[in-house]
């Protein structure tokens, strides 16, 4: 990629699919800033027009609305949380050499490859019902009482079915990254006389910064939109215990019916992503420089 | 102090003995050199005495001491190795303090063997760099300057000039050999580079296979070497070995003539060929001679001859500097 003729050349290339990505990107966020200036109901066609910042003010007013950004963001948090500090604990024993190595790697990453809807779906009748759930059977074992997972902890529910689906993208990509660091680094921190704590605390996690950014990038961004487990489980309740952005957009624009204010919404959630988005770039992002 | 000894250590990974039985007096103070072909089990033998591989069986003691059970935590030895293995996310300072943290060293202590360290090693104006900001020749200083902080009863080099070019490669090695003399710690080196080994040795340890094949002084393994091996590992070029007829004529399975030690003439001498490639060194000139039935010969001669590739000439050896092997490879004396 070095001559002119070459510049141009890829740049032609690339056109078609920026061209593609810009469409894709463009008309439906015009179309979302467009009705959420707009009055639209699908229950009554004869409410229309311009409806100036009315749905802003409907869908910011909700009290369904604090509760949402909180529990969005302790989700993101969480599950972040959790499949980070799993995910390094899995990646350092997966490191191992250890017998059945290419099986137990393959078990490791498949709850990645089960959809949303279905995970959801098993944890909630298989696993956390109180009735003939899993929890519950090892629950009566110890002689304890059952615990109502999805109307007790419904949030917390959550975020372990959601760190559940995300712990082997975790791992993966952290144990990728532990086994590019060099033996002789580790040999060397030996024998400077550094213990395995302090080999893990000064040596290994350092050279992982990079790739726990990068998943706490990636993951971010699909955090913030979960939306299919809460449908699927607890339906944002009880109350607003488990409702978050995404959530309450679904409840005011589509089971509302309206379209205006689930579109501001929808506004809303971009502004709160690109929030969190500067917000993690001033934390983590020094980590990608090289 | 700092002597190292080995008793009958052997090695094995999986079945596949790589060391079959060693055993080795490196005496405190001492620059001890491992060299031989790659492959040969000299790595290998560096790390056993670091304490980074378990011995299969055998001992290997430090003043005395059995550490053959130990860490390589616990064994008071640093080590410099071939890829330097310093920490990208650490400056230099941190690089070369890690060993004094480690050993929750006093900050202030700290501070103080850091800053001569890198005095000694010239590299004051660099400590707050990252090593990926140094040059090849400065991350291997770094390198050295985390061995020397802590005082160590001895210094393990793995191949550590390999990565270097030539040039940087003769400087450090004289920087090295001065550190010892200055440190006067015990140091073990491998390298399979004959030069250096000659060089920088007190003395020689030549493996080969995992063999000790012998252990002496540089001039030693020059002047008396114990067996067809060391004889052809010692000495650049390499030395030129003759059997049959040629060897015969000296009640010997095979002899061999150093490059050095052959006379060439254009008149007369012991066997006679033709010239092939001529090296000009500019100092020597490098001839390599088809001999008649013995095939290539090597003879070292001045800087400015006008020997022609195809010419005629006469090799002799020089009397006195013949080394007789018999049939197993043994100096004959």
């Amino acid at each position: 990629m070095a001559t002119k003729q070459s510049h141009r050349l890829a740049r032609w290339m690339m056109a078609p699919s920026v061209f593609v990505l810009l469409i894709w990107m463009i008309v439906p966020l015009a179309l979302t800033i467009w009705f959420a200036f707009q009055r639209y109901r699908l229950t009554n066609p004869n409410i229309k027009g311009f409806a100036g910042f009315a749905n802003f003010e409907f869908f910011v007013t909700d009290p369904a609305f604090w509760p949402a950004i909180i529990n969005t963001l302790l989700i993101v948090v969480g599950v972040l949380v959790i499949t980070v500090g799993l995910g390094i604990l899995l990646a350092l024993m997966l490191d191992q050499p250890i017998w059945g190595q290419g099986i137990v790697r393959i078990l490791m990453i498949s709850p990645f490859f089960v959809m949303p809807p279905v995970a959801a779906v098993v944890w909630k009748h298989e696993l956390m019902n109180p009735t003939w759930g899993v929890f519950a059977a090892i629950s009566r074992f110890f002689g304890q009482e059952p615990v109502n997972w999805l109307g007790s902890f419904p949030l917390l529910s959550i975020i372990v079915m959601v760190a559940w689906q995300w712990l082997p993208f975790a791992t993966l990509i952290l144990l990728t990254a532990m086994q590019s660091l060099s033996e002789e680094q580790k040999e060397a921190a030996e024998m400077d006389g550094a213990n395995l704590f302090r080999r893990f605390w000064y040596i290994i996690l350092p050279h992982l910064a990079r790739a726990i950014t990068v998943v706490i990038l990636i993951q971010t961004i699909y955090l913030l939109g979960v939306y299919a487990e809460i449908q699927i489980t607890t339906g944002g309740g009880p109350g607003f215990a488990s409702t978050n952005l995404p959530f309450l957009i679904y409840n005011t624009g589509v089971l509302g019916g309206n379209i205006g204010a689930g579109a501001a919404g929808g506004l809303v959630a971009v502004v709160l992503a690109n929030i969190v988005a500067i917000f993690l770039m001033r934390a983590v992002g020094r980590n990608l420089d090289a | 102090m700092g002597s190292i000894t080995l008793e009958h250590v052997n090695k094995s990974f999986g079945g596949h003995q790589v060391i079959p039985d060693v055993s080795l007096e490196i005496e405190d103070g001492e620059f001890v050199v491992f060299v031989g072909p790659s492959g040969c089990g000299k790595s290998t033998l560096l790390r056993l005495i670091a304490g980074l591989e378990d011995t299969t069986s055998g001992a290997i003691k430090l003043d005395g001491v059995d550490v053959t059970d130990k860490g390589p935590a616990h064994r008071g030895l640093a080590m410099v190795f071939q890829s330097y293995a310093l920490y990208p996310h650490m400056t230099v300072r941190q690089n070369i303090a890690f060993p004094l943290k480690m050993a929750n060293i006093d900050k202030a202590i700290a501070d103080q063997k850091v800053a001569d360290a890198a005095r000694v090693l010239n590299l004051t104006d660099y400590l707050d760099r990252k090593p990926r900001a140094l040059s090849g020749g400065q991350r291997q200083r770094v390198a050295i300057g985390r061995a020397i902080v802590r005082q160590p009863k001895a210094f393990l080099f793995d191949e550590p000039l390999s990565n270097l070019d030539a040039a940087l490669r003769v400087n450090m090695r004289i920087e090295i050999t001065e550190l010892h003399q200055q440190l006067k710690t015990t140091m073990v080196y491998v390298t399979h580079d004959q030069v250096e080994a000659m060089t920088m040795a007190d003395r020689i340890v030549v493996l080969n296979a995992g063999r000790v094949e012998q252990f002496g002084t540089p001039l030693e393994l020059y002047k008396s070497p114990a067996n067809r091996f060391v004889a052809g590992f010692i000495g650049s070029p390499k030395m030129n070995f003759l059997e049959g007829a040629a060897a015969g004529k000296y009640q010997a399975e095979a002899i061999g003539v150093r490059p050095e030690h052959v006379r060439i003439s254009r008149d007369a001498g012991e066997w006679q060929g033709k010239v092939g490639v001529a090296e000009h060194l500019g100092s020597d000139t490098f001839l390599h001679v088809h001999v008649d039935g013995v095939g290539l010969q090597t003879v070292r001669t001045g800087g400015e001859n006008d020997y022609h590739p195809g010419e005629q000439v006469w090799l002799s050896p020089e009397p006195g500097r013949i080394y007789r092997f018999d049939r197993a490879g043994q100096a004959l004396r």
